[in-house]
């Protein structure tokens, strides 16, 4: 397969960047789209040219650190994968394909593809645990936790933390990220100790960060590689106006 | 010479770790804060090191290359984290973990360190509940477990397929709090280049901003090595893209020694390479032989006509499968541990059964499972890794067998530490998968979660206290002393050293080189002919790296070919160690098969009379032949027997 | 109350959320009335020109219109200033985007179908309201002789009809988006909410807009 690829290539953060036009051949439909990537990097290695910049790391959908906006959108048009996920079949041969970084102020570009998600560590720094001291810890069995709430904290925690909501969302929102480790926390025992603060903390990193607001276009949960449901969303406002209606 | 002192403690096996822990010194809550510790890598060991070492008060300095902490590779890991907590009322117990650890890793691991893991093995998973690790539970809320990697009892704790990803997500959280609460300073996109030790101790390291391409000196009172493993030495792994062995390497060269490189681990249940682009191999979860058989076409008119598209694989009738390891081996059948079932995979496609166009794969087979238990149990338990399989090769294996076939995934050997996680440079640990310790030969499945977070939350803050109590006085270190100019100099010279080649291929034409030839002659199956030419081989490879390599790009910026070539150039030298090292071990044990030592029938033949120890190999200068160091092991819990799986 | 319920991102949520379900409940006693106008089962002048006569009147509802006054205008200054906000949040925005195969156009032109009700709005209470309140009917002998002159222009129908519309399309969202906001939102209820929003929106947009045409052809 050949494409025609449009890139996003940025110096550095303060660079102004352009859209940069690159092909590529031969390619097999079993390639993934960072291989295709590599195959491209490997040809301006041999032209003496930079690379081009792509975070990436484990290539097995679970580490969260590939991003890229994939014709319009984050991960690409494959949903419930990551970047390094999808493969050149979802891809018809001769396609121009344009590559741009996640885009929010929150995350500015460090180079080329690359950015600076740092801003989601802080949101979970800022409250997204919970007080145990290493050695502190009951006995594991000792708080029964209904199965059912079990696999709904599994699913919330399941967050790979790529900010594809983010990169997504028409307002650069990061409401589900910031829900998805309100909810695991709200499902468990464990987590209710601290839970009014931790919504009322996080939800304030988030403002300060500089996310947008969520206006429930669901558009994060389409995108989202694991599937994490707005009804997170959902339930951190429950947490969020209980917590300030009652916290002193 | 120096002797290896692997600082044993007194007393019986099991009051071992209480003898230290009552004997050892300690640090005032109150000097802590007086004390620096680096630590390098924040998976499981990494992260649960920086989150304890801060809770107790020590000043932390956290380093790592990816972005954020939470992408380190530990995250990948999908099965399953074991602990002698005996919920299941199935007779297991912490000597029985010990005995099943020590046996999986063919008796070629230090017993006191094993017997510690498997004591403090229940406490992790009391931690990472307390954590809110969403652990799969029972109706009544407490809870499950399963068996794994053929342990005959269930002593697995598990996450759905992302067990490693929810404990990792733990030990972030915690390490969370600390950066909140001041405790862990935390240097994201930092790659350590070089460790600085002052008067024999460790005292620093050098890091390469990979942002900003700035060297920069990083003093502490002492340096933590929690960086992983090297199985990326064979270019296509498991491992993560960015995995490297660069940390564990600088370290080696600073003086500790690197004990028993040869142990890789190749896992035999990975999706199979697919074409020249491949870039990383993936796992699929060991759990799948629970309920999936293994087999190959009998015929190999069959074989021919399934590569050229002509013969489907349901196809096939019974009587013309092999199920050869359940042939090879009636009492284990496809449970046999990873080592033997990934060398009867290599023996079948050697000899021609492989049934993918490349001629590498075997058949991972449902059918019989969703016969018998249904599609829906089998979703239930598999639906995530079928989901997975079918997104990489386009087939559904709910219909049609999967195609598996090993792939290099995990390395035993690493630096040598003592019972403290202490290598051979005072101040200077290592923990996790950078160690050497506690897998011995052969890593059982669901343990190495398990060591990770052993190390991390309670081994190390426990010993590093009796290093670090001569230290409170010492005062803040000192990064302008001669010692650390000369390393950033040194890491200045070399990156310059890269750019300055200007020859004509890439950086991952050698490693690709390598990978092939370390697969090819320092895999699976090994031989002194072979390993011979290996080093022969490897050592060219390297040369040509250093006069051929182009590396584009700049210094001062985001350079991934830079931080390759960096890389690149280490696995070049570790891949020499690791086939030394495979030379002299001329045993087959765990992982490392000699072909000079096996049975009669083609198994691995183990040779205690002369290779029961640890080798661990200490830098002597470039160019020259390593010195070989021997930590004898002895076996006074556990008595040796040959492993037998038939 | 710490830290200002209504100040933060999810704060100003709520506040749309509660200003607009507030507001649909007066769309849908405005539609009840209207519907009176269709004769229906009663002679359609008497009971419209009762029900009008009523929301003029009453003066609980003469309080209430303050306080609609101040839900539109809550609704309206937060609306705005949201997407102010949410458009800062990204100021780079991408050379190529493909916005619907994740979220529908209803969700993502909420400013717009606003904008454009706030400016049917001004029509709307320059055609009724101040006809009705300051201006004694133009002349006209009842409320419903006015509903007759206005349904009775192609160029009015034409821009009610499809204002009306634009109302109905700003409800799918807004409906079902509210309860979301409150947290209301239950594996059980949620296809419930779904339905009743689509349902909702399509009475609003098809009655009104019948409404309309259903007396510009009757004339």
């Amino acid at each position: 397969m050949d494409f025609t690829l449009k890139i996003w290539r940025q110096e550095n953060a303060t660079a102004k960047g352009s859209q940069q036009e690159y092909k590529v051949k031969d390619i097999s439909s079993d390639t993934s789209f960072l291989e295709m990537l590599d195959a491209l990097n490997q040809q301006l290695v041999e032209k003496g040219e930079d690379v081009i910049s792509f975070d990436n790391d484990c290539r097995e959908g679970v580490c969260g650190t590939c991003s890229l906006y994939i014709n319009g959108e984050a991960h690409g048009p494959k949903k419930l994968v990551t970047t390094c996920q999808l493969y050149m079949r979802s891809f018809t041969d001769g396609q121009t394909i344009y590559i741009e970084p996640f885009r929010a102020n929150a995350f500015p570009v460090i180079k080329d593809l690359v950015v600076d998600r740092s801003a989601l560590d802080r949101i979970q720094q800022a409250g997204g645990y919970t007080s145990f001291n290493t050695g502190s810890a009951p006995e594991a069995n000792a708080m029964p936790i209904a199965k059912e709430d079990a696999a709904a904290a599994f699913d919330a925690a399941e967050c790979i933390g790529c900010g594809a909501c983010v990169a997504t969302c028409k307002n650069a929102s990061a409401m589900l990220y910031v829900s998805a480790k309100v909810s695991q926390f709200a499902y468990l025992p464990q987590g209710k100790v601290e839970a009014a603060e931790r919504v009322l903390n996080m939800v304030a990193q988030m403002d300060t960060e500089g996310f947008g607001n969520c206006t429930n276009t669901g558009a994060c949960e389409v995108e989202c590689p694991k599937g994490i449901s707005i009804k997170n969303i959902a339930r951190m406002n429950r947490e969020f106006m209980c917590a300030s209606l009652t916290s002193e | 010479m120096t002797k290896l002192d692997s600082k044993i403690p007194e007393g019986t096996i099991d009051r071992k770790w209480e003898n230290y822990k009552s004997h050892s010194n300690l640090v005032n809550p109150s000097n802590r804060r007086k004390l620096d510790v680096i630590i390098v890598g924040t998976g499981l060991a990494g992260g649960a090191a920086a989150a304890t070492l801060g809770e107790a008060g020590y000043n932390v300095k956290a380093f790592y290359f990816q972005d954020s902490p939470r992408r380190a590779h530990s995250i990948a890991a999908q099965g399953g984290i074991n602990a002698s907590k005996n919920y299941q009322n199935d007779n297991d117990s912490d000597y029985r973990l010990f005995y099943d650890t020590v046996k999986g890793g063919d008796y070629r691991a230090r017993e006191e360190n094993v017997y510690r893991l498997a004591e403090l093995s229940g406490n992790i998973i009391d931690q990472c509940v307390a954590q809110g690790v969403p652990f799969a539970r029972e109706y009544g809320g407490t809870l499950a477990n399963r068996s794994f990697g053929g342990a005959q009892v269930s002593r697995t704790f598990y996450a759905s397929g992302a067990t490693g990803q929810q404990l990792l997500l733990g030990a972030y959280s915690s390490m969370n709090r600390q950066i909140k609460a001041g405790k862990v300073k935390s240097y994201n996109r930092h790659e350590m280049i070089d460790v600085v030790v002052v008067d024999g101790k460790a005292r620093g390291i050098i890091t390469r901003d990979l942002v900003t391409g700035k060297i920069e000196r990083f003093g502490a009172h002492a340096v933590v090595i929690a960086t992983g493993g090297y199985a990326n030495v064979y270019y296509l792994s498991t491992n993560a893209m960015a995995c490297n062995a660069t940390a564990a390497w600088k370290t080696y060269k600073k003086g500790a020694y690197f004990a028993n490189p040869c142990f890789c681990q190749i896992h035999p249940t990975c999706i199979p390479v697919s074409g020249e682009l491949q870039s990383k191999l993936t796992l699929m979860s060991e759990s799948l032989r629970n309920d999936g058989r293994i087999w190959v076409p009998k015929n190999i008119e069959d074989v021919k006509a399934i590569r050229e598209g002509k013969l489907k694989p349901t196809q096939i009738s019974e009587e013309n499968r092999d199920y050869y390891l359940e042939r090879r081996y009636p009492a284990f059948g496809n449970l046999v541990p990873r080592d033997v079932a990934s060398r009867a995979a290599k023996e079948r496609c050697d000899a021609g059964y492989g049934v993918n166009k490349t001629g590498f794969a075997v058949y991972l087979d449902f059918q019989d499972a969703i016969n018998r238990l249904g599609d829906k149990t089998i979703r239930e338990r598999y639906g995530n890794l079928f989901d997975m399989y079918e997104n990489i090769t386009g087939d559904n294996p709910y219909y049609t067998p999967m195609m598996i076939y090993p792939a290099s995934h995990y390395s035993m050997g690493g630096i040598w530490v003592d019972y403290e996680t202490m290598t051979t440079i005072p101040g200077l640990y290592a923990i996790g998968e950078a160690n050497f310790s506690d897998h011995g030969a052969n890593r059982l499945g669901a343990s190495s979660l398990m060591q990770c977070l052993c190390d991390g939350y309670f081994v190390l803050p426990a010993t590093i206290s009796n290093y670090l109590a001569n230290d409170i006085h010492t005062g803040p270190i000192n990064t302008n002393t001669p010692e650390f100019e000369k390393a950033e100099i040194d890491a200045n010279n070399l990156i310059k050293k890269l750019f300055d080649i200007k020859g004509t291929k890439s950086v991952d034409y050698f490693h690709k080189k390598l990978g092939l030839l370390m697969w090819d002659k320092v895999g699976l199956s090994r031989n002194e002919k072979g390993l011979n030419e290996a080093i022969a081989e490897i050592k060219t490879i390297r040369e040509n790296f250093w006069k051929d390599v182009k590396v584009t790009g700049k210094a001062d910026q985001m350079n991934n070919e830079l931080e390759k070539a960096i890389r690149v150039a280490d696995f070049l030298e570790l891949a020499e160690l690791i086939a030394i090292d495979a030379l002299n071990r001329n045993e087959s044990c765990g992982a490392h098969f000699r072909e000079e030592s096996q049975t009669e029938e083609n198994e691995a033949k183990r040779n205690d009379n002369d290779y029961k120890y640890v080798s661990a190999w200490q830098y002597t200068g470039e160019g020259n032949q390593p010195t070989l160091h021997k930590e004898e092991l002895t076996f006074n819990a556990i008595e040796l027997k040959q492993r037998n799986y038939k | 109350m710490s830290k200002g319920i209504f100040s933060g991102s999810i704060g100003r949520k709520f506040v749309m959320s509660l200003s607009g379900l507030f507001l649909i409940t007066f769309i849908v006693i405005h539609l009840l009335i209207n519907a009176f106008s269709l004769g229906l089962c009663w002679d359609g002048r008497a009971l419209f020109n009762a029900g009008s006569h009523f929301m003029a009147t009453n003066p609980f509802i003469q309080i209430m219109q303050y306080v609609l006054a101040l839900g539109f205008i809550i609704h309206i200054i937060m609306g705005i200033r949201l997407t102010i906000q949410n458009n800062a949040a990204r100021s780079v925005k991408y050379t190529h985007n493909n916005p619907g195969a994740n979220s529908s156009f209803s969700s993502r032109s909420m400013i717009i179908t606003g904008i454009l009700i706030l400016l049917f709005l001004v029509l709307h209470i320059k055609d009724f309201f101040i006809e009705i309140k300051f201006n004694e009917l133009g002349g006209l002998p009842s409320d419903y002789d006015l509903l007759l002159a206005v349904f009775s222009q192609p160029l009015f129908v034409g821009l009610y009809v499809f204002a009306f519309i634009v109302l109905g399309i700003h409800l799918n969202h807004g409906f079902q988006s509210a309860f979301q906001t409150l947290g209301l939102n239950h594996k059980k209820y949620n296809p419930i909410i779904k339905g009743a929003s689509v349902l909702f929106c399509i009475v609003v947009a098809v009655g009104f807009s019948s409404i309309a045409l259903f007396h510009f052809f009757n004339v």
